[in-house]
């Protein structure tokens, strides 16, 4: 299993300044962001960009009032959930009517959402070679010989390899309830 | 959080598509976008003509600097310029 850094660790080596920390603080909650501005609240591409790059903006800027640094998930998920409704109220794309109708369907996304970074922090913790052959497979959408090309392995072998990499990640997931 | 099987651990992996690189990359360069911030308003308080230039157009000197202009990144140099 690699070693992976707790959310709380990451907060508190960014707020020394460490930049590998930062770094990957904005790789670990990227997708989650990118998602709830895509799926959840589906922004054309350019509002999308500008929520995403707000988000990472204020969570640098604000790093220091965080009362808890395990709230970090929760903060960055309320705090993209707010500036993504901003924008929509901005553009005038949503009417007030269907605000709390739309709303409610949007909470829904967002629970699975939550729930995607938990299975993907499983992933992190299994490592490679499986997270990246799952990653490749299901949240990039790569062929079996696109993977098996890109990781050096007969393609022929690459549905074993998920359906094993599957299992460990379930392992994880257990683990941790 | 009971009830993983593979199927449903697929379909939730399937929903954490990454951000396009250039986007994740940004974001990560912000700390060096303050700093590039901090010198130019540092520059801009010595020296009225370039803090001119500055505010007529603030995209153009990020570029100048090297620093991407994303709209966060221009909002941050006008707050700072504004707070002088």
């Amino acid at each position: 299993m690699a070693d992976i850094a707790t959310d709380a660790q990451l907060v508190s080596r960014c707020r020394d300044g460490e930049q590998a920390a930062w770094n990957e603080l904005v790789e670990r909650f990227s997708r989650y962001v990118y998602a709830i501005c895509h799926q959840a609240f589906r922004l054309p591409p350019e509002d999308a960009e500008d929520v995403f790059q707000e988000v990472f903006a204020r969570v640098y800027e604000h790093l220091d009032r965080l009362r808890s640094d395990d709230a970090i998930r929760p903060w960055i998920a309320q705090l993209t959930r707010r500036l993504c409704i901003d924008r929509l109220r901005s553009g005038g794309r949503e009417r007030p009517a269907d605000e709390e109708l739309e709303l409610a369907a949007v909470d829904e996304v967002l629970a699975g959402l939550d729930e995607a970074l938990t299975v993907r922090a499983c992933l992190d913790a299994v490592g490679d070679p499986c997270r990246e052959i799952l990653d490749r497979f299901f949240c990039r959408d790569e062929s079996y010989k696109a993977i098996g090309d890109a990781l050096d392995l007969p393609a022929g072998t690459i549905a074993s390899r998920i359906s094993r990499c599957l299992a460990k990640v379930r392992v994880e997931l257990e683990g941790r309830n | 959080m009971n009830g993983y099987d593979p199927e449903r651990i697929a379909a939730l992996l399937r929903l954490s598509a990454p951000a396009p690189e250039g986007w994740v990359r940004a974001a990560q360069e912000l700390p060096q976008a303050r700093v590039g911030i901090a010198a130019l308003v540092a520059r801009a308080e010595e020296d009225a003509a370039f803090r001119s230039r500055v505010i007529a157009d603030l995209e153009a000197a990020l570029e100048a600097e090297g620093i991407p202009a994303t709209p966060s990144v221009v909002a941050a140099l006008r707050t700072s310029l504004t707070a002088d």
